[in-house]
């Protein structure tokens, strides 16, 4: 245990020191990127833009900055250049809103595909299966861009059964849930598609597995064979990916959802810094989306060996 | 005592064809019976796959719609597809009318050969820029697909067969970029590319997106085809090549990348419905394609402003993605189906 806590961590810093570098890097390509211009204002003079520039090191070499931001970031003090907002603060006041859309949705996708992959596996070639084939297949075919609108015009414009967009605190919990069940749905649908192919997938493949059959003749009945046996090894995959795919989301990879809801989420945030080559946020984002993936891979791999008790923490 | 033809070994699980084949009575009469191929054995469980083939045909249906874009824009609609035409007027059943309104309302679905799905604000076509955006969203997603099919089958290719370090260099390569999601990644290198262009290629070129996604999704070829390699290379028919003094890079591109070559074409069509994806994405976040040129991904963007007044704006190139994707998504499960039946599969956004 002690030595996979070792090397996961070890593994860590190595992504996070990866990330940062690729995140900052990629903006000292730009031939057009000013900074010290940017947090000026667009009138400044020339002198003033240097005075910025002094000020902020941007004159010193690239990895001066590079380290000296780093210290700004892990003291807290790292401020963006758009609003000279503190960045850390403003991550941690919208983390809570990212958490609510993700964490519901989250478990409403991993829920729907055991449910809907089972069932379809469950029966397999008829009409049932067909559905929800059909069903996945254009699911993971949508873009959650377009799923948002949808959903907006239809449920939001035309019935008026869901208000449009905008979030409410939890302090309200029917209000919350209220304005984030289309959020949830639109973050949902693709990745409900995506989880129950590849479990209906691999219950296929398991049910002509020798232990099935073993598990059968010894006089379990199909439910039993199918949840003690089948449904537990076939997690393994859907598991994975949704440690992946749970951790990058609330690092802000939900940024399309927040966008078109319009929620003030740090993908939302992430989203508007990108568009400003406001460097600072986006580089604590992508450190944050390190570290959960990170994270996510070690309590996935725990999880692993509490499923399957064959399968050792090695690192 | 003939074989039955469409009884054989599954394709691309590497077993030698007709190794049975001096057991039966097919050599009777001194004739050959006609052997049976894995590719050809495909071929017939894709033939039977009427589905598939019904949306592979549907998919090549719009790739030809959308290729002819210029010649509609030419001789039918008249405007080509970054024209403005704030002031004109277009004729309507007989009557003249505003293309964009005074108040700035553009003109709605005409059906007549001019603005047949209406204009927008700027007075551009509608018609025109979903065609014209076709062709940008189908180009990026093509040259992509072909960017992830050739570095991934090198990646795969040199970090499993040589292992040793190429392998260490890039496996944790492709964990880092596998690790990180897909859209941020894509739109922070395509803001940092877009302003500052790449090499000889200009910022605003429909390439850059290309470029980028097909970086981004390598890995998810790669790392497969380097596992599939991993089991090849161990195999006899490679110790059979060394034996016979092919060089590495002989039996790396003659011996082994045919026997993946099934597993590498399953991943053509998965691939390309997510560059397809992913470049509506980055177009809706301003790190794709840059205005005034026009991708689905930029007029779902675009219609998403006046979702309230015009849904039409966003929800046609909407379908056309979603058709284009879809029949490329069914196609492509036909396809891994004829080539190997076992096939895991892991796509992501």
């Amino acid at each position: 245990m002690a030595r996979f806590a070792v090397r996961r961590a070890l593994s860590a810093l190595a992504l996070l020191f990866a990330t940062s570098v690729v995140v900052f890097g990629a903006f000292e390509v730009i031939p057009s990127y000013n900074p010290a211009q940017a947090i000026a204002g667009r009138n400044a003079t020339p002198t003033t833009v240097a005075e910025v520039s002094r000020k902020f090191g941007f004159d010193k070499p690239v990895y001066t900055q590079y380290v000296n931001t780093m210290k700004l970031v892990f003291t807290g003090k790292v401020i963006d250049y758009q609003d000279d907002l503190n960045v850390v603060d403003q991550f941690r006041k919208r983390f809570p809103v990212t958490l609510s859309l993700v964490l519901p949705a989250g478990i409403l996708w991993f829920g729907m595909a055991v449910v809907l992959g089972s069932v379809s596996a469950m029966r397999a070639g008829r009409l049932t299966d067909r559905v929800v084939m059909v069903a996945a297949i254009v699911g993971v075919s949508i873009p959650v861009v377009l799923l948002a609108a949808l959903l907006l015009y239809f449920f939001a414009y035309k019935l008026t059964w869901f208000p449009n967009t905008g979030y409410h605190g939890l302090s309200n919990p029917v209000q919350w849930a209220y304005h984030l069940i289309l959020p949830w749905i639109a973050l949902a649908v693709l990745n409900i598609g995506f989880y129950s192919r590849v479990l209906r997938s691999g219950l296929l493949d398991m049910a002509n597995q020798d232990f099935v059959r073993t598990a059968r003749a010894k006089g379990l009945s199909r439910g039993q064979v199918f949840r003690r046996h089948m449904l537990r090894n076939s997690l393994m995959p859907i598991i994975t990916m949704f440690g992946l795919d749970f951790a990058t989301a609330i690092g802000g990879a939900a940024l399309i959802t927040e966008a078109v809801f319009n929620l003030p989420g740090i993908g939302q945030y992430e989203a508007s810094s990108i568009g400003n080559l406001d460097v600072p946020p986006i580089l604590v984002g992508a450190i944050l989306t390190a570290f959960f993936v990170v994270l996510f891979g070690a309590l996935i791999d725990i999880l692993y060996g509490l499923l399957d008790p064959r399968i050792r923490l090695t690192g | 005592m003939a074989l039955d033809p469409a009884i054989g070994p599954d394709a691309g699980s590497g077993v030698v064809i007709g190794s049975d084949q001096g057991s039966g009575g097919a050599w009777e009469g001194g004739r050959h019976a006609p052997a049976v191929g894995p590719w050809r054995l495909a071929m017939r469980r894709m033939r039977r796959n009427r589905v598939a083939l019904a949306f592979l045909g549907l998919f090549i249906l719009i790739v030809v719609v959308c290729v002819l874009a210029p010649v509609y824009s030419h001789d039918i609609a008249q405007i080509g597809p970054n024209q403005n035409n704030i002031t004109g007027q277009v004729k309507v059943g007989g009557q003249e009318k505003d293309v964009v309104a005074v108040d700035g309302t553009p003109i709605g679905p005409t059906f007549t050969s001019h603005y047949f799905l209406g204009a927008d604000t700027n007075g551009r076509d509608l018609a025109v820029r979903l065609l014209y955006g076709g062709r940008t969203s189908l180009l990026i997603g093509g040259v992509a697909t072909v960017i992830i099919i050739v570095l991934g089958t090198l990646f795969g290719l040199l970090s499993g067969y040589l292992r040793g370090v190429a392998d260490g260099i890039l496996r944790p390569l492709m964990e880092l970029i596998w690790s990180f999601p897909p859209v941020i990644l894509g739109v922070v290198v395509g803001t940092a590319l877009a302003l500052g262009g790449l090499g000889p290629i200009k910022g605003n070129s429909v390439f850059i997106p290309a470029f980028i996604i097909g970086v981004i999704y390598s890995p998810y070829l790669g790392k497969p085809i380097r596992g599939e390699i991993l089991r090849l290379r161990e195999q006899d028919f490679v110790d059979a090549a060394r034996a016979q003094g092919m060089g590495p890079m002989r039996i790396m591109f003659t011996e082994v990348l045919p026997n993946a070559a099934s597993t590498i074409i399953v991943f053509i069509p998965l691939m390309l419905a997510q560059a397809l994806l992913l470049e509506a994405y980055l177009s809706f976040l301003g790190a794709g394609v840059q205005a005034p040129n026009a991708s689905w991904g930029t007029l779902i963007a675009d219609g998403l402003n006046y979702i309230e007044t015009t849904p039409t704006f966003c929800l046609i190139p909407g379908i056309m993605l979603v058709l284009t994707v879809l029949s490329v998504n069914v196609f492509g499960d036909g396809l891994r189906d004829a080539l190997d039946p076992r096939a895991q599969v892991r796509i992501k956004t």
